[in-house]
């Protein structure tokens, strides 16, 4: 699989994206708009300022004359320490101040502040002017008025904000990236549920998937439900398929069997019996390792995901002992129940399966008239089978090689079997958490065969 | 004992009923379940004996289906071996089952014992001059006298009780009492005879030998 990166951390880098972007942007004009503020606070002042200066024009003998009130440039104090120049003239003739400040051109009219920016001195300076017509004497004369300050305290004013702004900004950008990876895996959270609820099953659970979901997945959902429709049908079908295979195969081998048989029963030659017993025998074998292939596989298939449900060992026993009665009878074997409760959870169905292979082997292993013994134990944390019978023994060699798969023992000559029964039986009880013991029966005469399982 | 067999397969049809006769049941044959629904619509039987793919149906819902009304016990001949079929199979009211291909002596063992879990053996017990034979239950009984039989000792008395006054093989016997692979020579038949004999000493059944012929059994006229 091609991952595409994670959907989770790329809605958390895009929020986080428009994030930075707002905080950037506000940032800016939270500066721009701090500026702003402190240059119009400046205007404001040195209108106020030029306007008070301007009040107190007058015209004395035909002089223009005026006082420069202490309150002019008290006010312009307020704003930081920025030095303050300033210069009143009267047509071409200074009557006051610097005469190499810059004076604004005097376009708007008489009344007017007019406001620029300049340099003196080598400072940035903000310039605000405004021209009066005073009569002086007979003849009118324009005053200008002008008074300019530095910029610095704008500047520190504006920069202060900035950096307030700058704060503020970061702060909101982390909270903003925190909440936007907060809300990332709340809105992926049923995705997350979602695939956790099917990753939780096992191979052959395709029932269709019943939660509660956001409507975003519901189409996913339907999707994956039709897809679970679609396994589980073509899985059914392929296991009517096997079934039915089995069913061709096993009918017509039904029908040689029984020939065989019949013929058996009329041929008298020792060798045409000899060889119609074989042919039985094959018949027996291939049919036996069909089945026994088949149980291994659906042990297999089920033991992944094993349906629990709650077993009474001594029920379980008294089943396989009815079922294999008539077959023990055959052989006039007795076999012998002694079972006390033992209660497991696990598939009835498996467990009835390992059993039923055990105690076929102490069938067919033992000779006639003899035991078989089942005994069902619970000790401690334990549920036991044990079954022990009279018959040969395991042999030589380590008893667990038994257990691996088409296996067969030195003991099974002219005895039909295809190896897979202890196979089948041991990875039954792996699956359940247990185990199969094996051993010597009784003072070390026959087989025991313990199953051996967790108690519930 | 009258028994039904269910089963579209001709050849393993003829041979189980030929198999059956020689018990001395009688069997009818349907092939269909359409024809099982009428055998059954006009006669009783001890034992159905019923395949599970037949042309027109699945055994399995026909026994669903009438397992209700059907007091008759069921075995199963499935040629589907999966362990959740067989279990299945049990689920869904059959008595017991058997997998094809199989065995005659394994089938005839399993349709005793069904036959005698289901209680059926009161009507099937055989008169031998003044003793009563009950196959299923294995008992002899004779007078206030009851002795339990062993298996093959019940098996044996049956054969002899199906045929009265007839003589019978060491071949013919071998091949009722053991199934086909037995290593079992005509010794045995002697053995079992002997231990027969034995059993039944004094409930006025006797089994004679006839040199070269084979074994009649011969009965006290009540
Ligand atoms: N009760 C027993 N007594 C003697 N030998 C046994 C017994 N149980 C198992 N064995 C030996 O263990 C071997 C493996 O047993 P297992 O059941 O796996 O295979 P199998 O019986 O040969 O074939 P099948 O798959 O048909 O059961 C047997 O071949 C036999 O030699
Ligand atoms: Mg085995």
């Amino acid at each position: 699989m091609t991952g595409t990166g994670s959907i989770g951390r790329r809605l958390t880098l895009l929020l986080a994206g428009v994030a930075a972007l707002l905080s950037v942007l506000s940032w800016g004009m939270v500066t721009m708009l701090a500026r702003q503020a402190a240059e119009r606070t400046q205007d404001n002042v040195l209108a106020a300022s030029v306007t008070a200066i301007a009040e107190t024009l007058r015209s004395e003998q035909g002089e223009v004359r005026l006082e420069l009130p202490y309150s002019a440039f008290s006010m312009l104090g307020a704003i930081g320490e920025d030095r303050v120049f300033y210069t009143v003239t009267a047509g071409d003739r200074t009557l006051t101040g610097y005469a190499d400040l810059p004076v604004p051109d005097g376009r708007g009219g008489p009344g007017r502040i007019v406001f620029a920016t300049g340099t003196y001195r080598g400072e940035a300076i903000r310039i605000a002017s405004v021209t009066r017509v005073v009569l002086a004497g007979t003849s009118p004369v324009p005053v200008t008025v002008t008074v300019a300050q530095t910029r610095d305290g704008v500047g520190t004013i504006a920069a202060d904000l900035s950096q307030l702004a700058a704060i503020l900004a970061v702060a909101f950008f982390v909270v903003a990236v925190g909440l936007s990876a907060i809300a990332a895996r709340t809105s992926l959270r049923p995705l997350k549920e979602l695939t956790a609820a099917v990753s939780r099953r096992g191979p052959s659970d395709l029932r269709p998937l019943r939660r509660a979901a956001p409507s975003e997945l519901a189409p996913l959902m339907g999707a994956l439900n039709r897809l679970m429709d679609r396994l589980n049908l073509s899985l059914r079908r392929s296991e009517d398929f096997i079934a039915e295979a089995a069913h061709r195969v096993r009918t017509p081998l039904a029908t040689v069997r029984t020939q065989a048989e019949i013929a058996l029963r009329s041929v008298t030659d020792d060798a045409d019996k000899q060889r119609l017993r074989q042919m039985i025998r094959a018949v027996d074998e291939s049919s036996r390792s069909a089945g026994q292939l088949l149980d291994h596989a659906t042990v297999a298939f089920r033991a992944d995901d094993l349906p629990r449900a709650p077993v009474d060992l001594a029920d379980l026993a008294a089943r396989t002992v009815a079922a294999l009665e008539p077959t023990a009878a055959m052989k006039e074997i007795r076999l012998q129940l002694d079972a006390v409760p033992a209660q497991v959870s696990g598939d009835p169905v498996l467990l009835d399966s390992a059993l039923r292979n055990v105690l076929d082997n102490a069938i067919k292993y033992s000779p006639e008239d003899t035991v078989v013994h089942l005994q069902v134990m619970s000790i401690a944390h334990e549920a036991r089978i044990a079954v022990t019978d009279q018959g040969p023994g395991l042999g030589e060699g380590p008893a667990r090689a038994l257990t691996e798969r088409f296996r067969r023992g030195s003991n099974t000559e002219g005895i039909v079997g295809s190896g897979l029964g202890l196979t089948i039986a041991e990875e039954v009880l792996r699956a359940h958490g247990g185990r199969l013991d094996l051993g010597a029966g009784e003072r070390g005469k026959g087989t025991c065969v313990t199953l051996v399982l967790p108690s519930s | 004992m009258r028994y039904l067999l269910v089963e579209d397969n001709r050849e393993l049809a003829e041979a189980v009923i030929g198999r059956l006769a020689l018990d001395g049941h009688a069997v009818d044959h349907a092939g269909t379940l359409a024809e099982a629904e009428d055998c059954l619509a006009v006669a009783t039987y001890d034992l159905i004996l019923l395949d599970v793919m037949l042309p027109d149906g699945d055994g399995r819902d026909f026994l669903a289906r009438s397992r209700a009304s059907l007091e008759t016990p069921v075995i199963v001949l499935t040629a589907r071996a999966q362990v959740s079929d067989r279990v299945g199979a049990l689920d869904q009211g059959a008595d017991d089952y058997i997998t094809k291909p199989f065995d005659f002596s394994e089938l005839e063992a399993r349709c005793r014992a069904v036959l005698r879990r289901r209680g059926g053996s009161a009507r099937n017990q055989i008169a031998l001059g003044a003793a009563l034979f009950d196959p299923l239950a294995g008992t002899l009984s004779h007078g206030a006298t009851s002795v339990d039989l062993r298996n093959r000792e019940i098996r044996l008395l049956e054969v002899f009780a199906r045929h009265p006054g007839q003589i019978l093989s060491k071949g013919q016997l071998m091949d009722r009492l053991f199934s086909y692979d037995s290593d079992v020579t005509e010794n045995a038949i002697e053995v079992y005879v002997g231990r027969l004999r034995r059993r039944i000493d004094g409930m006025g059944v006797r089994i004679e030998t006839l040199r070269g012929l084979g074994y009649r059994m011969e009965t006290d006229t009540a």
